[in-house]
């Protein structure tokens, strides 16, 4: 990241507060279909209606309750997954080419199977942003355990460590810095799969739940809220798995 | 790597051993890992078979292998799959098209100057937040659930990407290297061509890579959620008749192309390293 964030100057907003000035104005004189355009300040009040009425925090809770159920089995799976094809060389050749032919089919082509098999209700939706975290926690284990020193297990043996010894004390932390890999991209991919399992299998309540009644309602601040609170829920989650990055390195750091 | 080892567990000197022994041996394990790998997939197909014809799980939940590949013949002979899949690749190609380039060009451009970059940067990085599918919802409200709103998801899906990799390849381009060019007074367009775009070219290739796979993603999923003709079509289409069948060859459909995207992509990759190698 060789971006100079300290000379945090105005030319940044310039652009931003041309494209706020252009909407002001189309919205203003009518420029638009003004039937459907909504301007900034019904998005503002918008926002505020959905704020005040609780409705906000209710669809946000149902969306990041889900999200952390799905990437919490996903990315589970996808380390035991991942380590069983990183440690065992027959598990390997028996299972990741199908693996990774199966990684090929784009993830939302799932979903239509999802919905025959699980239904429309929460579980399919878990299930589906499972699969998503699955994969990145899958390849990224098996990345690790293969890149493990073979001198440290050389030394394990040495020591009589039992395979379970091993398997905990030499190959996970050597393997961690890309097992947390896999989990940062399981936090990314498993938000996009919310998103994508809440407009596919509507049901209940949930962000982008929010954006498709807006829609369909011709709502378009409601549905310009959503895109907003859908982008920082989004910068939240990438902050958070750039922090987890930070903390890996420290430790390592201490270690070394 | 591979046969040296299977030659050593055979007790054969592998550097005794002459090249056509070596040669055979590599073919040999090639058949053996294919065989191996073959093994899971080929059981799960037979006792999916059976369990159909057993009728120990409905066909409506779970068609017979065998049916799902006579609809995938049956898709294919009747130039359904031809058709929609052809609609689904122009698709792609449009808005790979137009995303790269408008990426190659704002990425290039941020990279190159700094004045552009402080005044589009934060607005970019802001935006590129939101994911394609986030901007969905408010697209079909702007523009309808036309061509237009497809490929421009699409054409987002291949420039975020693009945009990142084109912008970070050049701004590590080392700062000897254009001193270099200072020295030699190039030109802009020399700089360009001789020290920005060969040094740059991982990074931009990188970013092209994950654009294309980007947009095939975008693809099935925009065709999923609204449209009318296309391989995503194919399948809600199937689903909603409850041909699960159908909903099957459109995944395999799917997952072979994303396969030959990958596969294709990684062989040009691997061609194009060997390029650096000789050029370094």
């Amino acid at each position: 990241m060789s971006i100079n964030t300290q000379q945090r100057d105005w030319r940044g907003l310039v652009l931003p507060l041309a494209l706020l000035a252009a909407w002001i104005g189309v919205t203003n004189y009518n420029l638009a279909n003004s039937a459907i355009l909504a301007s900034p300040l019904e998005v503002i009040k918008e926002g505020i209606k959905q704020i005040s009425s609780g409705a906000l925090f209710l669809d946000l809770f149902f969306s990041v309750s889900r999200y952390l159920g799905g990437f919490a089995l996903g990315s589970l799976a996808g380390i035991a997954f991942g380590s069983l094809l990183g440690i065992s060389r027959w598990a390997d050749r028996l299972l990741s080419p199908s693996f990774n032919t199966i990684k090929q089919i784009a993830i939302f082509a799932w979903i239509p199977l999802i919905s025959v098999w699980v239904g429309m209700g929460e579980p399919a939706k878990i299930v589906f942003i499972a699969i998503a975290a699955f994969y990145p926690t899958t390849i990224n284990t098996f990345e690790g355990i293969r890149s493990v020193h073979r001198d440290h297990v050389e030394v394990a043996r040495v020591f009589e460590f039992s395979r379970w010894q091993l398997f905990r004390k030499v190959v996970l932390p050597s393997a961690s810095p890309q097992i947390l890999t896999g989990i940062q991209l399981a936090l990314i991919y498993g938000w996009l799969a919310t998103i994508g399992a809440e407009y596919f299998l509507k049901s209940g309540y949930g962000v982008a739940n929010a954006m498709v009644d807006g829609r369909e309602h011709f709502n378009m601040a409601l549905v310009l809220f959503g895109v907003v609170v859908v982008g920082i829920t989004g910068a939240i989650i990438n902050q958070i798995a750039t922090k987890l990055e930070r903390r890996q390195l420290r430790w390592r750091n201490r270690s070394a | 790597m591979s046969d040296a080892i299977t030659a050593n567990e055979l007790g054969i000197n592998p550097v005794q051993a002459n090249k056509g022994q070596q040669w055979f041996e590599s073919i040999v394990n090639r058949i053996g890992s294919i065989s191996i790998a073959l093994i899971v997939p080929l059981l799960v197909l037979a006792i999916w078979q059976l369990a159909s014809q057993k009728e120990w799980v409905s066909p409506q939940i779970l068609p017979p292998p065998s049916l799902v590949w006579e609809t995938l013949v049956g898709l294919w002979d009747s130039g359904d799959l031809t058709l929609n899949l052809g609609i689904s690749i122009e698709r792609v190609a449009y808005g790979f098209l137009v995303g790269s380039i408008a990426g190659l060009l704002l990425g290039g451009l941020m990279g190159l100057s700094k004045t552009v970059e402080a005044y589009l940067y934060p607005t970019f990085k802001a935006l590129s937040q939101i994911p394609a599918l986030g901007w969905i919802p408010l697209l079909i409200m702007l523009v309808g659930i036309g061509e237009a709103m497809k490929v421009l998801v699409i054409t987002k899906a291949a420039l975020v990407p693009v945009v990142i990799n084109t912008h970070q390849g050049i701004r590590n381009i080392p700062q000897q290297f254009l001193e270099v060019a200072k020295v030699y007074r190039f030109n802009t367009l020399q700089l360009l061509r001789k020290v920005v775009i060969p040094a740059a070219l991982p990074s931009l290739f990188n970013g092209l890579r994950y654009g294309l796979t980007h947009s095939w993603l975008a693809l099935v999923t925009v065709e999923l959620l609204a449209s009318s003709e296309g391989i995503g079509f194919l399948m809600v289409w199937g689903r909603q008749l409850f041909q699960l069948d159908l909903v099957l060859a459109t995944v395999v459909v799917i997952g072979a192309v994303g396969l030959v995207l990958d596969q294709s992509l990684q062989w040009i990759e691997a061609h194009f390293l060997k390029w650096r190698r000789v050029a370094f």
